[in-house]
């Protein structure tokens, strides 16, 4: 692989594009893990289908649309929706998720059939491709990543208020539904950044699966996020790397590779537990 | 004279139609430890939560030092009911005390020197400076319970509400416990909400009954009549756990 990243430019983007969506994933996923945010992510991922959908039959009408931009502006509002809806509306929160998350499929859906002509790169939208990322996507990647780690870096104090206690940050006044609402945003954002990488059925388990390795080693919010993105970067270049020697399907091969990971560091974890509790029975003395 | 810190008039709340606080009338003096009893679903959070204006009244006024709850409520310490709280969430000892200052502190900047001040000194106040980097989760129920104290101390009130702090506290550290509450009461008036009335009595200075009205005599004393209007059962039921001061013979006059 060394060989082909010296030679090839396409392999030169897809470890960038590694890198770029292994920080955003690590942060963000760090929120989704620790504030249970894992099927909203999962409604909020999917529905951005709707996006790529509208980008596609859009193109014909404006010249610099995309399906990815489709994806980002359609993410932001259906994120927004959800938020907005789970607390407006009398269903519980799951349900509201599970009617956004089909209904943002279906409208995907939808607008591809309006759209005349054949759509040949839809399946890398689903599945993802990191091998034919432009130049492009991975400045619109950097740009994602600069922007959440801006608005987290302002916001962290507040954040992790409301992700470790939300009714009590009410209570001292913080505007708890607004920064919930961010936190959905950013979410939005980290999604539309994964779904050149893994496909949007994968970018759960990119938003989760790091973050839930890093959370075994440590009871810090900031060293979770950096220890996440270090488990994404070694999940997404170890992938590729094997995908590319063995000639699998990349998004797949990375999400499996981090669950690996993760089996690792849970049997490890468990292992240095059962230690400890040994080396307690049996004081040296 | 005697500063009202709280005073709520010809309060009522309703929830979708239905009422949950019936006409309540109630003043909170500089120097009250007050103790707040009722049955499940009596309304005891929902009074906590008017006064932290979480909750608008359908009727009536809620004061907050003379200004609006929302307003006032920057003065408030609060001690959430915390039955949901994950214990591996990844945050210290420290950190959950500092997001008590964040009704003082501004977004986009960092917690300042006079912050981590307070922080410490609140720590230093429930005798929990020791513990300051551990993981929350990893403290006891009563442990915990006093770094909640201190998230609520560390903003600097002028009242203090807490919300059955006891339900998670073990048997044996409630005394201790209470004296810590003995020992915060000459700072600052206390509403303490529980359901446990025997527990109360002992430790608070006036006890409130509370089940969708409000029974209050500014005093120690509830008459079985209360209880009974309150409870909805025969008093002799409950009378046993209660000691005598609660129930002694109430005179009008």
């Amino acid at each position: 692989m060394i060989d082909a990243l010296l030679h090839y430019p396409f392999m030169q983007r897809a470890l960038v594009a590694g890198i770029l969506a292994a920080v955003a994933c690590g942060i963000i996923g760090t929120y989704v893990v620790v504030k249970r945010m894992v099927f909203i992510s999962g409604g909020i991922s999917h529905a951005s289908f709707g996006g790529i959908g509208l980008g596609y039959y859009l193109t014909q009408y404006i010249s610099w649309m995309t399906p990815v931009y489709g994806a980002l502006i359609f993410t932001l509002f259906s994120a927004l929706g959800m938020g907005t809806f789970i607390r407006k509306t009398r269903l519980s929160e799951d349900t509201t998720i599970g009617i956004m998350w089909a209904v943002g499929m279906a409208l995907g859906i939808i607008f591809i059939g309006l759209t005349p002509g054949y759509t040949p790169d839809l399946f890398s939208y689903l599945f993802g491709s990191i091998l034919t990322v432009t130049t492009s996507d991975l400045i619109m990647m950097a740009i994602l990543d600069v922007i959440i780690i801006a608005i987290v870096l302002s916001l962290y104090k507040e954040l992790l208020a409301i992700s470790f206690d939300q009714e009590f940050g009410t209570s001292l006044g913080l505007p708890t539904q607004r920064l919930y609402l961010i936190l959905l945003c950013l979410i939005a954002l980290t999604v539309v950044l994964l779904i050149r990488v893994v496909g949007i059925i994968l970018i759960i388990a990119l938003l989760t699966i790091p973050a839930a390795t890093a959370r075994q080693h440590t009871h810090n919010l900031t060293k979770m996020m950096l220890l996440s993105i270090v488990f994404g970067i070694v999940a997404v270049l170890g992938g590729l790397w094997i995908s590319y020697e063995l000639d699998l399907a990349s998004g797949a091969t990375i999400i499996l590779l981090s669950a690996a990971v993760f089996a690792a560091s849970t049997v490890f974890t468990s292992l240095r537990h059962r230690n400890r509790k040994q080396s307690e029975k049996t004081p040296a003395d | 004279m005697v500063e009202e810190v709280v005073k709520l008039s010809d309060v009522w709340v309703q929830y979708d139609g239905t009422p949950v606080l019936e006409d309540i009338n109630l003043s909170i003096r500089r120097d009250d430890f007050l103790g707040l009893i009722g049955p499940n679903g009596g309304g005891k959070t929902t009074l906590l939560k008017l006064m932290l204006g979480l909750v608008a009244p359908s009727r009536g006024e809620v004061s907050i030092m003379g200004m609006s709850p929302e307003k006032g409520r920057k003065h408030i310490g609060y001690v959430p009911q915390h039955s949901l709280f994950d214990r591996d969430f990844p945050i210290n000892v420290i950190e959950v005390v500092l997001t008590g200052r964040l009704s003082h502190t501004k977004p986009f900047h960092w917690y300042s020197k006079a912050d981590r001040e307070a922080a410490v000194e609140a720590l230093r106040a429930v005798e929990m400076l020791d513990f300051k980097k551990r993981q929350i989760g990893m403290l006891s129920g009563g442990q915990q319970q006093r770094v909640f104290v201190a998230r609520a101390l560390v903003s600097e009130p002028r009242l203090l509400l807490l919300d059955e702090p006891m339900s998670s506290v073990d048997t044996p550290m409630q005394a201790e416990f209470y004296e810590l509450l003995e020992r915060l009461k000459q700072r600052m008036p206390i509403v303490l909400v529980s359901h446990d009335i025997s527990a109360v009595s002992v430790y608070v200075d006036k006890i409130a009954c509370l089940n969708r009205k409000l029974y209050y005599h500014e005093s120690k004393e509830l008459t079985p009549e209360d209880l009974e209007a309150a409870y909805h059962c025969p008093i002799q039921m409950i009378a046993h756990g209660v000691p005598h001061r609660v129930l002694k013979e109430h005179t009008h006059e």
